[in-house]
């Protein structure tokens, strides 16, 4: 059937299974935005109040469902507004498709109104993109854009569409939803030599990533822990991907990760890595880095393996396929001096918890759990309340952590527990810092607009917590443009916005509030005092090694 | 540190060469020398870099280029099993005291002369990057007043060809 351009974009996103997308129109966009119109039976468009709130809602969809996001916006600022969003999502391979419009062709390079060359300013933050210059190239531009950012490590891409494209007229053949490339495993002669080293070890440990989730090798990273008898950590990425009250589970790893968990990767001599990659916030010193350990790492990009801590065993193949066949060459053992270590291990940890009756920042979160559901998706702003979210929240069911990791974008909480809602169709739940909510609280206008079902927990400080943090103990007290103290009530704020709220200044409140909250139709903000001094512990200062480790207050404070 | 040549088969199209320095330039690899020419294909373009590292860091080169779409093949052409050449153009100073000296050093190097003119000569010289060297260091002793270098290109000995390889 002849189509445009506008109505082939809009019927290749439906052809590729996508429900939703996000977004904001402007001149360069009309004609797809017509489309939208034209098809809104078949696909549902979401209006943000900012182009970032788009990139981030879609991000926040695709996290939760593992299929990708799609963000729609105009020339000019519209695209250049996305930058952040597309950023967010290529540090954390999330699968986010961004269609911008462009002035026409034959305007392009001559600085005309709303034109920026989006593709070479996207080009370090996409897997890849494109510029359609021709309407015949769409509809298999966009397929492969879909297989693109699904496949291997997934990540953003972007496709800038020039007006004159969206109004041509070509031929438009529906085709099948694009599949990801088909996975490999590794090599048997790699898989028997990672087998070994693991066979061999006296202290495994198995750390994944935000990897093993978008390959969904849960099941069988589990088996081989069984088999091993190893415990289990992660990275920031990793939350959710088991349950957290799994019984091998430790937690999270790096700068503020769980003590035990830690401390077991610190002693293993075997480090069982699934795509995760050993960012500077982990490894802290990288000398100093799990000294005694032979590291087996299994990513799908094989960049990763090596790029900072030498891996002994580099296996570039999808973690799925690669531990069906390593499982059948790994010898069953009981580990029992390796798991007393743990057990002192976690008791330490015990010891260590803060374990105060008031309403602190891990009571806050530990309250926070009693209302969750067991798909409730938790999306998180960046700082301190992101890792005190980290440390303390319990999820039974993958997907449903979404926080910033690898870019620590502040102002990317609400937008993305928009987009989770939508993903999980569910309640979502946002905790975010006085500081990062400032940054896109217009988008309870959009959470408002579409009632939205959406908890906002604000663990209000007054400060810019993990800024001041690091101030405290870095830069002598000198709390330079951190102290915000600033006169908006954020109740208030929400009335202003068309939602409801409450403050909460104690546990009794804040649980309270959080009941209230959670049978609301539509978003409901809870302001929530949390003094300005709290810390998030344990820190492994930045460069350190875990002989650095602070645990309590008064270690180095 | 070593010298290490890679060659590098991709799209041929505007924008790629843009997005493989741009991969360079991001991840600060220390690129001496790049060379960019069509092929026996109209489809592909052959991209051939040299630079200086470890092991380590040609190993993440040859890695975050398989990562980039345009990107079809590619091939570690450092060792002894590929020729390699460089093309040099030198535009020295001509003067009565020094002209006969180089001209016995272009002889010996079998450099060719493009141009002859009062003040200056312009000599071609191709070969291996340490010939080049060698000879732009016994020119340094005159006046050298421009100079342009290919870089170096290389193919694999032998029958063997680089083709495009799906599913990277
Ligand atoms: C967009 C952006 N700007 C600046 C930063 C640096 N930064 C990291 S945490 C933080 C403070 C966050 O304050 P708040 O949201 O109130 O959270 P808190 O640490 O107080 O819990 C800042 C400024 C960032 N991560 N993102
Ligand atoms: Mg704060």
């Amino acid at each position: 059937m002849l189509l445009s351009g506008a109505d082939i974009i809009v019927k290749t996103l439906i052809e590729q299974g996508c429900d939703v997308v996000f977004g904001y129109p402007g001149g360069q966009i009309l004609n797809v935005y017509d489309s939208l119109y034209k098809y809104s039976d078949e696909i549902n468009h979401i209006l943000t109040a900012h182009e970032q709130g788009a990139a981030h809602a879609a991000d926040g969809y695709a996290r939760t469902t593992g299929k990708a996001g799609v963000v729609i916006s105009t020339s000019g600022p519209g695209a250049t507004n996305l930058v952040t969003g597309i950023a967010t999502a290529y540090l954390d391979s999330i699968p986010l498709i961004a269609i911008t419009g462009n002035v026409p062709t034959t305007q392009i390079g001559s600085d005309s109104f709303q034109e920026i060359d989006i593709t070479g300013v996207t080009l370090p933050i996409t897997k890849h993109n494109y510029f359609v210059s021709r309407v015949e190239e769409l509809a298999d531009t966009l397929r492969e854009a879909f297989r693109l950012s699904l496949s291997g490590r997934p990540g953003p891409v972007l496709i800038d569409v020039p007006k004159d494209v969206q109004i041509a007229i070509c031929e438009y053949t529906p085709k099948e939803k694009v599949a990801a490339d088909e996975k490999q495993p590794a090599k048997e002669i790699r898989i028997q030599e990672a087998a070994e080293c693991i066979n061999s070890a006296k202290r495994p440990f198995i750390y994944f990533g935000g990897g093993l989730i978008s390959t969904a090798a849960q099941e069988e990273m589990l088996e081989l822990a069984e088999k091993i008898d190893a415990p289990i950590g992660c990275s920031l990425m990793g939350i959710s991907g088991i349950p957290t009250d799994h019984p091998r589970f430790l937690g999270m790893q790096g700068m503020h990760g769980h003590y035990a968990s830690s401390m077991a990767m610190h002693n293993a001599d075997c480090i069982i890595s699934l795509g995760v990659r050993f960012n500077d916030r982990v490894t802290g010193n990288r000398a100093k880095f799990a000294t005694k350990a032979k590291i087996v790492h299994i990513d799908i990009d094989g960049s990763e393996l090596s790029k900072t801590v030498n891996a002994t065993h580099g296996l570039r193949a999808d973690i799925k396929l690669t531990l069906q066949k390593l499982l059948p060459l790994i010898n069953k053992v009981e580990r029992k001096e390796w798991q007393e270590k743990i057990a002192f291990f976690r008791k330490e940890e015990n010891d260590y918890l803060d374990n105060r009756e008031s309403l602190t920042p891990r009571k806050a979160i530990l309250t926070l759990n009693k209302h969750l559901g067991e798909n409730t998706a938790v999306a998180t702003d960046v700082g301190q309340h992101q890792m005190w979210s980290a440390q303390n929240l319990s999820f039974k069911t993958t997907r449903r952590f979404v926080s910033s990791g690898g870019l620590g974008t502040m102002g990317f909480g609400i937008g993305a527990a928009i987009g989770a809602a939508f993903g999980t169709k569910e309640r979502s739940v946002l905790v975010t810092g006085d500081g990062s909510f400032g940054m896109c609280l217009q988008e309870l206008a959009t959470a408002v607009s579409y009632n939205v079902p959406l908890v906002i927990l604000i663990m209000n400080n007054g400060v810019l917590g993990m800024v001041r943090q690091w101030q405290t103990l870095f830069f002598n007290k000198h709390y330079s443009n951190t102290v915000l103290n600033r006169k908006t009530n954020f109740v208030d704020l929400a009335r202003a916005f068309g939602a409801d709220g409450e403050k909460a200044s104690s546990v009794e409140e804040l649980d309270k509030a959080l009941t209230k909250a959670f049978s609301t139709d539509g978003p409901f903000v809870i302001d929530c005092s949390i003094d300005k001094d709290e810390f998030v512990l344990p820190m492994l200062p930045p460069g350190g090694s875990m002989d650095d480790i602070i645990v309590k207050v008064g270690d180095g404070i | 540190m070593k010298r290490y040549t890679v060659a590098v088969l991709v799209r041929n199209d505007f924008g790629v060469l843009n997005r493989i320095t741009s991969m360079f330039r991001r991840r600060q690899f220390n690129i001496t020398a790049l060379n960019v020419s069509e092929t026996e294909s109209i489809d592909h373009s052959r991209i051939t870099v040299t630079f200086d590292g470890e092991e380590n860091n040609k190993q993440q080169l040859i890695n975050q280029l398989y990562k980039l779409p345009d990107v079809y093949s590619i091939k570690d052409l450092t060792n002894e099993n590929a020729v390699k050449s460089e093309m040099l153009m030198i535009k020295v100073g001509n003067e009565p005291e020094t002209r006969a000296d180089i001209r016995a050093a272009a002889d010996a190097f079998e450099a060719k002369t493009m141009d002859y003119a009062k003040d200056s000569m312009i000599f071609l010289l191709t070969g291996d990057s340490r010939k080049i060297d060698d000879f732009i260091n016994l020119m340094s002793d005159y006046t050298i007043l421009e100079i342009c270098r290919t870089g170096i290109v290389s193919l694999e000995k032998g029958s063997s060809v680089m083709r495009k390889i799906t599913n990277l």
